[in-house]
């Protein structure tokens, strides 16, 4: 059974090569943040909120601080600086002081030698409460002003109006991130009032920046390095024990180390928003979508995080990837009790899309119009303007060609084993083969790439050519999605050298890379990658009149004419590249501008075999097509291609967090489900190359665009199964066999215009 | 006082009442293989080999794993090789983030010991009890199966 570890030829872009770390974390090696350990490590623990709001009267520590072992206890007070996160606007106390504003809010953090009595010391604090009426509506928010942001887009002829007309109500539940590994890290003290921190996290500088501001550290005081990550799609962008930490160790002068477990994990990070939507789709009668009407509430929970631009994303692809004449859009952020909602895996076009593409079904039924045939109609391309801003669209954007290579695709035979693997409802029901009925649906999503609205965003890459090859030192996040295969691979083929290697460098080495996040790092790190590499080998060609480098060292013709050796004996090679997309800009008051940097598009096809008795689903196969400019690695493509779009099947039919006047009744895996192996549907991927105007070799990013329609896709077919309106996300059994919880959908022609509309 | 032989050495470990053969694996024995995603028995991260059975050393208290044969992802292949369901998952792109790899890795390990040529429902239901977040399962199907292929 064994063979030795080998190596692939062609290690560059375009070639299927696993990643470098793969062998490390095969064989159990591989350290991530909740492995990592220090001499003398305390280990800390957070003492959270029971209550949604509620009046601190008083916390007593001594109960803490007199049981063995305990070091110290930090509250508010303690906070040397600022004393407040955020990724965007710093509103977040670092512990609730005053007032509590959502349920597991941290209120303190203990230190003692070891885990258990950390734990319990935390358990023993004595915190009292007045609990308050919590605000957990957010339509009640959104009317009384308590809102994170608030956005109204208007474009094209307002007077413009179809003859056929589709209305319908959506809603979406929040969402869990679910990453494996929780969050954790370790904090080391500098002995000279800094601090070390190793973290799993998305965007290391903006950790570090949260981290000295909120505790009045010089920058250079606090460095952050990067440990493993065991996954992250978006729990990870904002601040979690990060701060807590390096107050911790700070304090007792030792490392300290903490590790959520996973039900504080559910609480311990930001989720998917949960958006109701209202949509009114207008076409005349050819199917031409004349008007877009469109009204979102997106609840942001307690403090603001990334709402504002999640919203923004809600609001920019209200309308998905169709043309249409005129547009309204009005979309709010409110702030309630209930946790706060941040940034998951399509940030903000997940929800839209599933609304716009229930739309776009309904259009078709009611002008008698092919589903696929409506969406090709108006579908949005290169050269078209993006109908909420007015952008042009200049790079590419192959929106029928995803649709059309969807369509073409072959259908599953029907299923007729009676293995109750191979049903709905699997092993633990008993559905007999007859009563499943088999659906297919159909989705189309579009999403920005990288990020926008004026932000200005860069990656900073330095390559550094040694006698050993070459070093691509970034701050960059390996959050499991490939960065550092894909930057490798645009290493050697920028510079011809095989040996080519990812450095992880901490904040006092290296620029930002900006956040592992909007599909960005392939763009992004692998955009100053590209650049670096090119720079080093331009240099080193230069040096010795050479036109060619590899392992070697530099070739003119067949001649080797400097080993890697004597081409550095004069000195170090070395570029530091800040790589920037096309700038962006904010919008104006109506919602317009050049408000992105590139926009990627994916269709999926579901089959779905349904027991509509019993409520019961199995999602038989996806079927997709990507736009991915150029597939850099397609082997990982494809990896991101069927882990998206698993996230998306999981809400559309399981994934929910239930909460109950803020409080999550199901903060645990055993009561959170997520899919597994036997949910797990055939995948078929077609990936559309066509080249990008900005990213490295034509590449765009690929994380996030599988898990935009997919979920819109599933429900599709879930409807086309059973008939039900199904309105709502997660799909619950109930909705199925009952039709419960139905917000009401219409369809009429000829046009009659809602009140005070 | 507990002993146990772990990947075919012999340990001995010092667990509080209700610490579990997981917490005695990472932290005490050095072998931070095994992972901890859920302590449910929900996730299948923290899966090892015991006595011949798989087990989630999350839900094995540490004192009932004395005297037991422990075999974890550490002991699956020698120190600069890897084993044919390592290299299987490596090449079709069944490792992303890898927090379910060790679990998976000794869950497969032992299908594959019990069952040799598994067909792809059987594969999917031996893996049932390993979460993974982030390869939608696929790649890590592909890699079991045309492993099962190979079997003579
Ligand atoms: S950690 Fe043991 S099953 Fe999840
Ligand atoms: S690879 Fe990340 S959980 Fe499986």
């Amino acid at each position: 059974m064994t063979t030795t570890i080998r190596t692939a030829k062609t290690r560059g872009v375009g070639a299927s090569i696993p990643r470098p770390d793969g062998i490390p974390k095969l064989k159990g090696e591989f350290a991530y943040s909740s492995d990592l350990e220090a001499e003398g490590m305390l280990w800390g623990a957070t003492v959270r909120s029971p209550h949604a709001r509620a009046r601190i009267v008083s916390i007593d520590a001594a109960p803490a601080l007199a049981m063995v072992g305990v070091r110290t206890v930090l509250t508010q007070e303690d906070v040397t600086g600022s004393g407040r996160f955020g990724l965007a606007v710093r509103d977040q106390p670092v512990f609730a002081t005053g007032e509590v504003h959502f349920w597991g809010q941290p209120v303190a953090v203990v230190a003692a030698e070891d885990r258990e009595t950390a734990r319990r010391a935390a358990a023993a604090l004595l915190v009292a409460y007045e609990p308050l009426e919590p605000l957990v509506d957010p339509a009640i928010a959104a009317r009384t002003g308590s809102t994170f942001r608030v956005i109204d887009i208007v474009n094209g002829d307002p007077g413009a109006r179809g003859e056929v007309v589709v209305e319908g109500e959506y809603e979406v539940a929040m969402q869990d991130q679910a990453p494996l590994g929780t969050e954790s890290g370790l904090a080391i003290p500098d002995g000279i009032g800094g601090v070390d921190l190793h973290i799993s996290t998305q965007w290391l500088h903006a950790d570090h920046a949260q981290v000295f501001e909120a505790l009045a550290l010089a920058p250079d005081q606090v460095r952050l390095h990067n440990a493993g990550v065991g996954g992250a799609f978006g729990s990870r962008e904002d601040i979690s024990l990060q701060i807590h930490l390096c107050m911790l160790a700070l304090r007792t002068g030792r490392p300290v180390k903490m590790v959520y477990d996973r039900s504080e994990s559910f609480v311990g990070h930001v989720h998917r928003h949960p958006a109701r939507m209202r949509y009114r789709h207008e076409a005349d009668r050819d199917g031409n979508l004349i008007r877009i009407e469109a009204d979102l509430l997106f609840d942001g929970g307690a403090y603001t995080s990334t709402s504002g631009a999640v919203l923004a994303n809600a609001c920019y692809f209200a309308t998905g990837p169709y043309r249409v004449r005129s547009v309204a859009i009005h979309g709010v952020a409110a702030r309630t009790n209930n946790p706060t909602a941040g940034a998951m895996r399509g940030f903000g076009a997940p929800q839209p899309c599933f609304a716009y593409e229930a739309q776009m079904d309904r259009l078709a039924a009611a002008l008698g119009l092919d589903p696929v045939a409506l969406r090709l109609k108006n579908a949005l391309g290169t050269g078209d303007r993006l109908p909420t801003t007015g952008q042009p669209i200049v790079g590419s954007l192959p929106t029928r060609t995803v649709i059309e290579s969807v369509a073409a695709m072959p259908l599953p035979e029907p299923d007729e084993s009676t293995d109750p693997r191979r049903l709905p409802g699997g092993t633990g029901l008993t559905t007999p083969r007859p009563a499943v009925r088999r659906g297919i649906g159909f989705a189309v999503g579009i999403k920005n790439l990288a990020f926008s609205e004026g932000f200005d965003d860069f990656s900073e890459v330095r390559g550094v050519l040694t006698t050993a090859g070459l070093e691509l030192h970034t701050a960059a996040c390996e959050n499991g999605q490939g960065m550092v295969t894909v930057v490798e691979q645009i290493g050697r083929s920028a510079s011809g050298l095989d040996r080519v290697t990812v450095v992880f460098a901490d904040t006092s080495e290296i620029g930002s890379a900006g956040s592992t996040s909007a599909s960005r790092q392939t763009q992004m790190t692998g955009g100053a990658a590209l650049r670096a590499a090119t720079a080093v080998r331009d240099e080193a060609l230069r040096r010795v009149g050479g036109d060619r480098l590899d392992d070697s060292g530099v070739w003119r013709g067949d001649r080797l004419v400097a080993s890697l050796e004597e081409l550095l004996a004069s000195g170090p090679i070395a570029h530091l590249e800040r790589f920037r997309h096309p700038l962006t800009s904010p919008p104006n008051a109506t919602g317009q501008g050049d408000i992105h940097a590139g926009f990627v598009v994916a269709a999926h096809r579901a089959v779905v075999d349904v027991d509509a008795e019993l409520g019961v689903v199995r999602v038989v196969r996806i079927d997709t097509a990507q736009d991915v400019g150029r597939a850099l690695n397609p082997l990982a493509v494809v990896g991101q291609i069927e882990g998206g779009i698993m996230q998306g099947v999981g809400l559309a039919v399981m994934e929910e967090i239930v909460l109950d006047q803020g409080v999550m009744k199901n903060a645990s895996f055993t009561d959170y489900l997520l899919p597994t192996f036997l949910d797990a549907p055939e995948v078929e991927a077609i990936l559309i190359e066509e080249p990008d105007h900005w990213g490295p070799f034509g590449a765009k990013g690929v994380g996030e665009p599988p898990t935009i329609s997919s979920t819109a896709a599933v429900v599709a077919a879930m409807r086309n199964a059973t008939g039900r309106e199904l309105n709502r996300v997660p799909v619950r059994p109930q909705d199925i066999a009952l039709g419960s919880h139905q917000p009401p959908a219409t369809s009429h022609q000829p046009d009659r215009r809602p009140e005070g509309s | 006082m507990i002993r146990l032989s772990v990947n075919g050495v012999a340990r001995t470990a010092d667990p509080t009442g209700a610490e579990s053969l997981l917490t005695v694996l990472r932290e005490q024995l050095g072998l931070p293989g095994a992972k901890n995603a859920c302590e449910q028995g929900e996730c299948g991260s923290c899966t090892v080999i015991m006595d011949g059975e798989l087990v989630c050393s999350c839900l094995v208290l540490a004192a009932d794993a004395d005297g037991t044969e422990v075999r974890t992802v550490e002991g699956v292949a020698s120190a600069d090789a890897i084993d044919a369901v390592q290299e299987a998952l490596l090449d079709a792109g069944g490792v992303q983030c890898g927090f379910c790899t060790p679990g998976i890795v000794v869950a497969a390990r032992h299908l594959f010991a019990t069952k040799p040529d598994p067909t792809e429902d059987e594969i999917r239901e031996a893996l049932a009890g390993n979460i993974c977040r982030c390869t939608g399962y696929g790649s890590i199907v592909r890699a079991l199966a045309a492993l099962a292929a190979e079997t003579p």
